[in-house]
C-alpha cells in the first residue's frame, strides 16, 4: 500500500505539472491572437477613449507575466471569462453545452468498447487468417475515414434516402424543451420524467451521431485489443491451461484476457478523449448543441475565451481520465498493487 | 545480370557495407512485396505523388475556371465527376487538390519529424533534469487531442494553409520525441556509442551523428502511419472552415462548400471524400506493412 | 502400453517457404513407469512431448505413422476429444512458474479451477480441494499461500503450485518439461524428490525432460538421448555406463567428477555422422 501511494503521488505530482502547462498553452493561444479583443468587445466604431478604457478595465495593458497570474488566479475561482458571441460567462455556457456531448461520447464509448474488444480478441485469437484480414481492413476503413464524411454520408442513406433515421438536432420540435432540464443528459431526464415519446425520440437521435463516432473509436479499440491478446496468447500461462483441458473459450476469456484488461483501461481513457475531438466534428454535421458546435461557432467568430475555456476543458479532462487510468491500473493489477 | 543482382544482394556475407545496407533494403522490398495491403497502399501512395506533380497534365480543365451555366452538373463525359456550385470541374480540382494535400503534408512532416528526434534524443541521451523538462512539455501538448489544439492554434494565429500546417505540426511532434526517446534510451549505453565516447567523440556529435540515425527506422513507419491522421486532420480544419480556404480546391474544403447541397447533388461530396479516405486508407496500409516488414518481433 | 508414438516428424515453415523440421522420425512408447528424454536445447525433446498433447503452435506441422494416449488415436483427436485427454488423464509441467502461472489470477483459483473443471462440485468444494492439494504438495499454510498472487511466492513454491495444478484431476500420466532449470540448484532436488514421490505414490507414468542427463538417470527407469530431432540412443537408467552412441558418452564425460577429478573437463566434440540415421 505504501508503495502504491508513493507511485500514485508521483504520477499526481507529474500531473500538477501538466495541467500547468495546459494552462500557459491555453493563455498563450488566447493572447496572440490576431483580432484585438478589445475591439472585439467594443465594436469597430468605438471611441479611442472607451477602447483604453475597456483595455485597462480588460488587465491588457499590464505585462504578460501579471496577466497570466491575473488568468490563473481566475481559474483557480471558476472564471474563465465572458464570451462576446453569447453575452454569458464561458463557465455557464460550458455547463449548458456540455452534457449534449457527454452524453454522446459516454455512448459513444460504451458502444466501441462492446464491438472493439471482441472483435480484437476474435482477430488476435484467428491472428493470420482472413478474418483476422477482415477485420484489420475494416479498422484501417475506421481509421482513413474522416468522421464528417462518415456523418454526410449517414444522414444522405439513413434520413435521406431511407427515411428511417430522424435528422440532424438532438431532439424532436415536439419534444422540443418539453423535459425538465436535471441532468442535461436527454435520455436520462426524459425517463426522470417519465416521457417515454421523449425518451425514444432521444435514443433515435443518438442512434446515429454514437454509431458514427463508436465506429471510429472501435478502429481504435480493436486494434489495441488485438495487439495487447497476441502478446498475452503467447505467454506460457496460456499453455497451461490449454494442458488444463479448459476450452478455448475459457483459455481466451478467463485466462488470456484478464492479464491485458488492465491495459484496456488505459485505451478507455485515450478513446474517450478521441471521442471528444470526434464529437467537435460530428456535432457541426448533425446540428448537435453541444461543446463541439460551440466551440467551432466561437472559432469562426474569434471569441476566444470560449475557445481556450473548452479547449483547457478538454485537456484537463484528457488529464484527468489518464489519472484515472493510472489508479484503476494499480488498483486492478496485483502485479502493481 | 538480373540474377547476378538478386545474388548479389542476398549475399550472406557482404563484403561491404554498402552492399549490407542494400542487402537490407532489398529485403525489405522482398518482404514487402509478400504483404498485399502493403503493396496496394504502395501502389495508391505513388499515384497520389504522381498526381500531385503531374497536375496539369491530367486535369482536364483549369480548376478555377467557373462556368455558372453547368452549375452542379452531375457526371458526364465532358465533366468526369461533375462540377460544383461554381460550375468548375470536380475532376480537376481533386487532381489540384492533391497538391494542397500532399503540400501540406509533407511540410508537417519536414517540421516535425527533425523536431520531434531532436527533443526525443537529447531528453534520452542527456537524461535528468533535461529529461523531466523536455517529456512534461511533451505530456502537456499530448495532453489535447489533435484536432482541438489545432483548431485553436489556427484560431489565434488566422484561419488559412499556413496557419494549418503550422498548428498540426504543433499538435504533431509529441509521439514523435516519445519515440526517438524510447529508441535512444536502449541505445545510449551500448558499447558502441561507450567506445565512441572513448575516442574523444563530443555528446552532441554522438546524439546527432550515432544516435539519431539509429530512431530513423521507426521514425519512418510512424510517419508513415501518422500520415493518414495529418490528412484527416487537414481536412477536417478545412471542412470546419478553418484550413485551406475557398477556392483554394482542398478536399476538406471542398465537403464544407458541398454540405449545403448535399442531398440533392451529393456528388459534389462524394469525390473529394473518395479522396480523402482512399488516400489515408493507401498510407494506413503502407505504414501497418512496414511496420511489420521492420519490426519482425511482431509477427 | 500408455503412450505409443512411431516416427514422429515436426517441422516449422520458413520465410523462404521451405520446412525446416525440428522432430525428424522420432518413436517412443512408454507404461506404467519413468522416461527421461535427454537433450541439449534445440533437440527437439520438448516439442516431441508438447506434439503428444497436441500444445504445438499452429503452424507446426506434425506427421507421424502413430501417436496414441492409452489406445486414443492422437493425430484424428478432435480439440473437444484432446480435453478429454489434458489435465484429466495426462498432467503437463511447464518450466517456469514465473511464465506458466497466470499473473492476474490467485493460486487458489488456479488449482481449483483445475479441480473444478474435470471433477465438478461446487466452488466451495473446489477451494477446499485446492487447499487440499497444496498440502500435498508440502505448501506450508496453504490457506494462506491460495490468496497470494504468483509473483508473491518464490520458484519453488511456484512449481509446487503448478505440480499441485496437474495432480488435481488424477491424471495417469505426468509430462514435466524442465521442471526445475528454472530453480535455484538447493530447491531443484527437493522438487524432483516431490514429483517422484507422488508419481511412485499414485502409480502414474512420468515423461521427465531435461538436459541434465544425471538428474534424469537418477529419477527414471529409463533414458532416451535426443540430438537434433533424432533419439540417438536408449537405454536402462541403470546401463548408462554402457552407453554405446559417442553423444551420450560425450555427454557423460562433460561431468565433472569427485570419485575419478580431472584438471580440464574434454569439450564435446560433434560428428556430422550424428545428423545422419
Amino acid at each position: 500500500m505504501r508503495g502504491f501511494l508513493k507511485g500514485f503521488s508521483g504520477t499526481l505530482g507529474s500531473v500538477l505539472v501538466t495541467l500547468f502547462g495546459l494552462t500557459v498553452v491555453t493563455f498563450l493561444i488566447g493572447r496572440v491572437m490576431p483580432v484585438d479583443p478589445v475591439i472585439a468587445a467594443v465594436g469597430d466604431n468605438a471611441p479611442q477613449s472607451v477602447v483604453e478604457q475597456t483595455r485597462i478595465a480588460m488587465g491588457l495593458d499590464k505585462p504578460l507575466p501579471v496577466q497570466f497570474a491575473d488568468y490563473l488566479w481566475q481559474l483557480l475561482h471558476g472564471n474563465l471569462g465572458m464570451s462576446i458571441l453569447t453575452k454569458n460567462p464561458v463557465t455557464h455556457d460550458i455547463a449548458h453545452y456540455f452534457p449534449a456531448t457527454f452524453e454522446l461520447a459516454t455512448y459513444a464509448l460504451i458502444l466501441s468498447m462492446l464491438i472493439g474488444v471482441p472483435l480484437g480478441v476474435w482477430a488476435a485469437v484467428r491472428q493470420g487468417t482472413v478474418t483476422d484480414q477482415v477485420i484489420r481492413i475494416v479498422c484501417f476503413a475506421g481509421h482513413s475515414i474522416p468522421v464528417f464524411l462518415l456523418a454526410l454520408i449517414s444522414l444522405i442513406v439513413f434520413y435521406k434516402a431511407l427515411g428511417i433515421a430522424p435528422g440532424p438536432g438532438r431532439q424532436g420540435i415536439i419534444y422540443d424543451g418539453m423535459v425538465p432540464v436535471q441532468t442535461g443528459l436527454l435520455t436520462i431526464d426524459s425517463l426522470l420524467a417519465g416521457d417515454t415519446g421523449a425518451f425514444w425520440d432521444a435514443v433515435a437521435h443518438l442512434t446515429q451521431p454514437v454509431c458514427i463516432l463508436a465506429y471510429f473509436s472501435m478502429a481504435y479499440v480493436a486494434r489495441m485489443t488485438r495487439a495487447f491478446m497476441i502478446d498475452a496468447l503467447k505467454g506460457e500461462f496460456v499453455i497451461t491451461a490449454r494442458a488444463k483441458g479448459l476450452p478455448l473459450r475459457s483459455v481466451i476469456w478467463a485466462h488470456a484476457f484478464p492479464t491485458v484488461a488492465v491495459q484496456l483501461v488505459t485505451v478507455l481513457a485515450l478513446t474517450y478523449a478521441g471521442l471528444l475531438e470526434g464529437a467537435v466534428v460530428t456535432e457541426t454535421v448533425f446540428a448537435w448543441p453541444g461543446l463541439g458546435q460551440y466551440l467551432t461557432t466561437a472559432l469562426l467568430n474569434a471569441d476566444m475565451n470560449p475557445v481556450v475555456g473548452a479547449t483547457l476543458l478538454i485537456g484537463v479532462i484528457y488529464v484527468g481520465l489518464n489519472l484515472l487510468a493510472d489508479l484503476l491500473y494499480r488498483l486492478l493489477d496485483p502485479r502493481v498493487r | 545480370m538480373f540474377a547476378r543482382l538478386s545474388n548479389w544482394l542476398l549475399d550472406e556475407a557482404p563484403s561491404s557495407r554498402r552492399q549490407a545496407n542494400w542487402a537490407n533494403r532489398y529485403r525489405i522490398w522482398l518482404a514487402l512485396k509478400h504483404n498485399p495491403l502493403g503493396m496496394m497502399g504502395l501502389v495508391i501512395v505513388l499515384l497520389f505523388v504522381f498526381m500531385a506533380v503531374a497536375a496539369p497534365l491530367l486535369a482536364t480543365h483549369n480548376p478555377a475556371a467557373q462556368n455558372l451555366d453547368l452549375r452542379l452538373a452531375p457526371p458526364s463525359a465532358e465533366y468526369w465527376l461533375g462540377t460544383d456550385e461554381l460550375g468548375r470541374d470536380i475532376y480537376s480540382r481533386i487532381i489540384y487538390g492533391s497538391r494542397v494535400t500532399l503540400g501540406m503534408v509533407v511540410s508537417v512532416v519536414i517540421i516535425v519529424a527533425p523536431i520531434g528526434l531532436a527533443i526525443g534524443a537529447i531528453a534520452g541521451f542527456f537524461g535528468g533534469i533535461v529529461d523531466k523538462a523536455l517529456m512534461r512539455i511533451t505530456d502537456v501538448f499530448l495532453a489535447f487531442p489533435r484536432l482541438i489544439l489545432a483548431l485553436a492554434f489556427v484560431a489565434a494565429l488566422t484561419p488559412g494553409i499556413e496557419s494549418a500546417i503550422l498548428a498540426i505540426a504543433l499538435t504533431a511532434w509529441p509521439p514523435y520525441a516519445r519515440l526517438a526517446r524510447a529508441d535512444t534510451l536502449t541505445v545510449r549505453n551500448s558499447d558502441f556509442i561507450a567506445a565512441y565516447r572513448l575516442t574523444g567523440g563530443s555528446n552532441w556529435r554522438i546524439v546527432f551523428r550515432h544516435i539519431a540515425p539509429l530512431c530513423m527506422p521507426n521514425m519512418i513507419v510512424r510517419v508513415t502511419l501518422d500520415m493518414s491522421s495529418i490528412i484527416i486532420t487537414a481536412a477536417s480544419l478545412g471542412f470546419l472552415g478553418m484550413g485551406a480556404q475557398p477556392p483554394s480546391p482542398e478536399w476538406g474544403a471542398m465537403i464544407a462548400t458541398a454540405k449545403r447541397f448535399i442531398f440533392d447533388q451529393w456528388w459534389v461530396a462524394a469525390a473529394p471524400g473518395a479522396a480523402i479516405f482512399i488516400v489515408s486508407l493507401a498510407f494506413n496500409f503502407l505504414g501497418d506493412a512496414l511496420h511489420d516488414v521492420l519490426d519482425p518481433k511482431g509477427d | 502400453m500408455l503412450v505409443n508414438i512411431e516416427n514422429l516428424r515436426i517441422g516449422f515453415p520458413t520465410r523462404t517457404g521451405g520446412l525446416s523440421e525440428a522432430v525428424k522420425g522420432v518413436s517412443l512408447h512408454l507404461g506404467q513407469e519413468k522416461l527421461g528424454i535427454v537433450g541439449e536445447s534445440g533437440s527437439g525433446k520438448s516439442l516431441t512431448a508438447r506434439a503428444l498433447l497436441k500444445l504445438l503452435p499452429p503452424q507446426a506441422q506434425v506427421t507421424a505413422d502413430a501417436i496414441s494416449f492409452d489406445g486414443i488415436d492422437i493425430l484424428a483427436a478432435s480439440e473437444r476429444g484432446m480435453r478429454q485427454i489434458r489435465g484429466k488423464r495426462a498432467g503437463f509441467i511447464l518450466q517456469d512458474p514465473k511464465y506458466s502461472l497466470n499473473p492476474v489470477k490467485t493460486i487458489g483459483s488456479q488449482v481449483a479451477e483445475s479441480w473444478r473443471f474435470h471433477k465438478g462440485g461446487s466452488r466451495h468444494e473446489a477451494r477446499e480441494a485446492a487447499i487440499d492439494l497444496l498440502d500435498k504438495v508440502q505448501i506450508r499454510n496453504p490457506r494462506e499461500v491460495s490468496k497470494s498472487y504468483p509473483h508473491e511466492v518464490s520458484g519453488g513454491m511456484g512449481q509446487r503450485v503448478m505440480i499441485a495444478m496437474m495432480l488435481a484431476p488424477d491424471p495417469e500420466l505426468l509430462i514435466a518439461d524442465e521442471p526445475t532449470s528454472a530453480l535455484d540448484a538447493t530447491v531443484q532436488a527437493e522438487i524432483m524428490r516431490l514429483i517422484d514421490e507422488l508419481v511412485s505414490e499414485r502409480g502414474m507414468g512420468l515423461i521427465l525432460i531435461s538436459h541434465d542427463l544425471p538428474l534424469v538417470s537418477h529419477f527414471c527407469d529409463r533414458v532416451a538421448v535426443m540430438y537434433a530431432g533424432h533419439i540417438v540412443e536408449e537405454l536402462q537408467a541403470s546401463e548408462l555406463a554402457h552407453a554405446k552412441h559417442p553423444y551420450t558418452r560425450g555427454l557423460l564425460n562433460c561431468m565433472p567428477s569427485l570419485i575419478h577429478p580431472r584438471d580440464e573437463l574434454p569439450v564435446l566434440k560433434r560428428d556430422p555422422e550424428w545428423l545422419k540415421s
